[in-house]
């Protein structure tokens, strides 16, 4: 009886795996490289131009790169463009920190029926709230586990 | 020359770990979300042992720019803080983190005024 249930779930597994349509593994890696790598370029580009032109450094740098990318993932994913880039490129839009402004900008304009405040002002928070809540207790964890050690010894 | 050089670490840097991503996305079953969670925790960590740092002087924005190098920023600034005050060890993380955190909800909350869903047209 057992050995007849696995027969049916193996065929089953079988089918599903033959009827469902297969995304090409290998080309969405490299599609995700491709994607990833020239944004992170263009966010050193924006280094280099704040570095030469403005005159910035250290710190101070990276959070305007940092703010610019957010805000250009912001406005694509207003545009509609960030989500075609997407579709396309799968991991190689979601990690840097412009698709972290995209998980912002699209659950916000996606509720906003809701109103301004338990739709837009809640839900952007549906995907960067994890981000910021782990982040800043680590943070955190990390501050105090070094304030101890630098106290203690 | 040397910029060039450095575009190659940044482009080849940031999209090994797009790629690291999507290997995630192809093979297990953890959702975008946590995918972000477990990167910028990875890159918190890493910085927790002084790792990270390493991989920011090789490569630039190829490690600052993905979620990794958020976690990065936020360990730094606790690390830095700790050296001060048990204040600044509570908020040094918040405090470096503090300009992508602000222009995410400014940004995210202007433009999600402004531009309207699209979802009907897909």
């Amino acid at each position: 009886m057992e050995n007849n249930q696995n027969f049916i779930n193996d065929n089953y597994l079988n089918y599903v795996k033959s009827v469902s349509p297969k995304t090409n593994e290998k080309r969405s890696l490299i599609r995700a490289f491709l994607v990833g790598g020239l944004i992170c370029s263009i966010g050193q580009g924006l280094r280099y131009m704040f570095q030469y032109l403005v005159g910035l450094e250290g710190d101070e740098l990276a959070a305007y790169v940092s703010a610019v990318m957010i805000f250009l993932g912001a406005f694509l994913t207003g545009l509609g463009v960030y989500d075609r880039i997407g579709k396309f490129a799968g991991g190689g839009s979601i990690v840097p920190i412009t698709g972290f402004a995209n998980s912002v900008v699209s659950p916000a304009i996606e509720f906003k029926t809701e109103g301004y405040v338990y739709g837009v002002a809640a839900k952007m928070f549906v995907i960067a709230g994890p981000i910021i809540v782990f982040g800043v207790a680590s943070s955190v964890l990390v501050g105090l586990i070094y304030y101890g050690i630098y106290n203690i010894f | 020359m040397e910029i060039f050089l450095m575009f190659l670490k940044v482009f080849a840097v940031g999209g090994a770990i797009c790629t690291l991503a999507q290997l995630l996305i192809n093979y297990t079953k953890i959702t975008a979300g946590k995918i972000l969670v477990y990167f910028l925790l990875a890159g918190a960590i890493l910085q927790a042992f002084g790792l990270y740092q390493y991989v920011v002087d090789f490569a630039g924005a190829g490690a600052t720019v993905p979620i990794s190098g958020f976690g990065y920023l936020l360990s730094k600034g606790a690390m830095e803080g700790a050296k001060e005050s048990l204040f600044k060890a509570i908020t040094g993380g918040i405090t470096a983190a503090g300009m992508g955190i602000t222009a995410a909800i400014v940004f995210g909350y202007l433009f999600a005024l402004i531009f309207k869903s699209r979802s009907k047209k897909n």
